[in-house]
């Protein structure tokens, strides 16, 4: 798969028809409420590039998640203007452009791994043979291959983890759309998720948005960090990461670089927004 | 990993299992009934003048092989009458068939009810309470209307006859359970699952089909036992209040017309009635077995 060029017959990434992932203007989610009205999302301006990892990180209710939410139409925005691929999020989401993966795993029970997979295919009409051919494909990416006739209560939660994974890129999509879907995982499965994550993307090229509660994370998956703040929540600081990387993408010892301390430090004062420096080492600072 | 074995092995052993255990629970009854005919006062035991326990001589409580006997030996003294067990099940049968079309209505009624509420929250709110207040009316008062419109039905060549009056009846106890565990049962699905198809731009059908059916299946099943019973227990009380022959229920009537000169006889046909009860939720449970795999708990 090194060419996000299909095998199965579906349509090829859209990302060369439009220069940017995602584009939004001034963007505002207004929720109402039994108690009022609640600002989740105030102005937002962010464009996020063909192929590029941004990374959402911020405090609980700096509304990270409802931005996800809204460019995967899963709500819609109470002001503003947002784009996917030039079109509205709606579009975009009939015409198949994004794969999304939530915190909870979301498998089907009563289907196995490889039918789990294969979902997002036969809801668009796949045939058996095509979606066949690509489930396998996705069952060794994410290094599957011997439990694709396992039900989900047969895996562990990090499997079940890489079976969404699989599932949302089944299609491969040209954004990803990620909401905390390592969160549930212990430190060690997480971290090598983590690099899977980092390799899958390299492989199939596409944009990630990627909602986070964890600096280190944020620091080691994204290109850039976008820090929220909350009540009401907003864009505080977009960090640009320059991490030195191979071709192959990142691996485990940039985890130990200074380049990438030096990247924690900054998203960590942007989150604390004062400038001041605080505790600069360490990773744990979820 | 490998639980197939396993699940073969579970496959057939659970059900034997299950079955022995029955029959020894039968045969748990049959010996404390027989204990208390031994044990129990004859004229019964009254407290103040209230009648607490059950008189144990012969004819309240016919031993458990008298009742056996009487089932194997002719119904009546007309030459050729058949045997009381054979007559039972015979009218078991006719019951069984009305009751099995009764639920069939039901099921279709309830399900149909249950897709609508799950569809449009204005008819959950504006359906439930009267799906709900249908199981008050009782039973009895419905049956001389439905027999009494029956009767002014004639589409073609259908001509509306007296089963299909009992038939109805019983659909109306059995589409209760089927509408309540089918509307929980879709509406099941978590929120990310939604969400899911969503994001996939499936359409109500196909979220219908490939995610809220399979997820009501656990809910479903136990629902459409209940109705199996429901629905009897309607055919046999439909059948005594519309007077329709041929039935078990016509015949608890009968037998117990000679209760006090034979006394082994109304329990026959009381048997009879526990047992189609049996069988036809009996009959439910054989469309689970291939639903397995509908029924895993939920993951994550």
């Amino acid at each position: 798969m090194s060419t996000p060029v299909s095998t199965t017959g579906l349509p090829p990434a859209a990302f060369a028809l439009a220069a940017h992932a995602v584009e939004a203007t001034g963007v505002g989610k207004v929720f109402t409420t039994r108690a009022g009205a609640v600002t989740a999302l105030e102005d937002v301006h962010l464009t996020i590039g063909a192929g590029e990892f941004v990374a959402l990180i911020g405090p609980s209710g700096c509304g990270k998640s409802t931005l996800l939410r809204l460019i995967a139409d899963l709500d819609t925005p109470t002001s503003g203007e947002l784009t996917v691929f030039g079109r509205s999020p709606r579009a975009a989401r009939e015409a198949q452009d994004y794969g999304i993966a939530f915190q909870q795993a979301g498998l089907l029970p009563w289907r196995s791994v490889r039918a789990n997979i294969e979902l997002p295919l036969e809801l668009h009409g796949v045939g058996r043979s095509g979606r066949t051919v690509r489930s396998t494909e996705l069952l060794e990416l994410v290094g599957l291959t011997e439990f694709a006739g396992h039900f989900p209560h047969q895996l562990s939660g990090g499997m079940q983890q890489r079976v969404a994974i699989a599932r949302s890129l089944a299609e491969q999509p040209s954004l990803l759309l990620m909401d905390e879907p390592f969160g549930a995982l212990d430190e060690m499965t997480r971290e090598r998720m983590q690099t899977e994550l980092v390799r899958i993307c390299a492989e199939s090229r596409a944009a990630v948005v990627f909602v986070t509660h964890s600096i280190p994370e944020a620091v080691f998956l994204a290109d850039r960090v976008v820090v929220m703040s909350p009540r009401p929540g907003r864009i505080a600081e977009v960090v640009p990461i320059t991490l030195t990387r191979d071709a192959a993408g990142r691996d485990e010892d940039l985890r130990e670089d200074a380049t990438f301390f030096a990247a924690v430090t900054r998203v960590r004062e942007a989150l604390h927004g004062d400038g001041h420096v605080r505790a600069a080492r360490g990773v744990d600072v979820r | 990993m490998t639980p197939a074995p396993e699940r073969v092995r579970r496959g057939w052993v659970r059900p034997l299992r299950r079955l022995a255990v029955g029959v020894l629970a039968g045969l748990a009854a049959a010996a404390i009934w027989e204990l208390y005919t031994l044990l129990g006062p004859d004229a019964g035991g009254h407290l103040f003048g209230a009648s607490l326990l059950p008189r144990a001589e012969a004819r309240s409580m016919p031993h458990v092989w008298d009742v056996v006997a009487r089932m194997l030996a002719p119904e009546s003294s007309a030459t050729g009458a058949p045997s009381v067990a054979v007559a039972m099940l015979q009218a078991c049968w006719f019951t069984l068939r009305v009751a099995l079309a009764g639920w069939l209505a039901g099921v279709v009624a309830g399900f149909g009810l249950a897709i609508g509420m799950q569809r449009f929250r204005l008819a959950e709110s504006a359906v439930f309470p009267w799906v709900v207040l249908s199981q008050t009316v009782p039973l009895i008062a419905l049956a001389p209307l439905v027999v009494g419109w029956g009767g002014k039905i004639q589409v073609g060549d259908l001509v509306w006859e007296r089963w299909m009056s009992v038939a109805l009846i019983a659909s109306y106890l059995a589409f209760f359970p089927v509408a309540v565990g089918a509307l929980r049962g879709l509406q099941s699905p978590e929120q990310a699952h939604v969400e899911l198809f969503r994001a996939q731009a499936a359409s109500p059908w196909r979220t219908f089909r490939s995610l809220r059916l399979p997820a009501s299946v656990p809910y479903v099943i136990p629902a459409l036992r209940l109705a199996a019973a429901t629905a009897v227990v309607g055919a046999i009380v439909a059948e005594v209040s519309t007077g329709t022959k041929g039935g078990i229920g016509r015949l608890i009537i009968a037998y117990a017309q000679a209760a006090s000169g034979d006394p082994a006889k109304p329990w026959a046909a009381i048997v009879g009635a526990a047992l189609l009860g049996l069988v036809a939720a009996g009959l439910v449970s054989l469309l689970s077995l291939g639903l397995g795999r509908y029924r895993h708990s939920e993951v994550s």
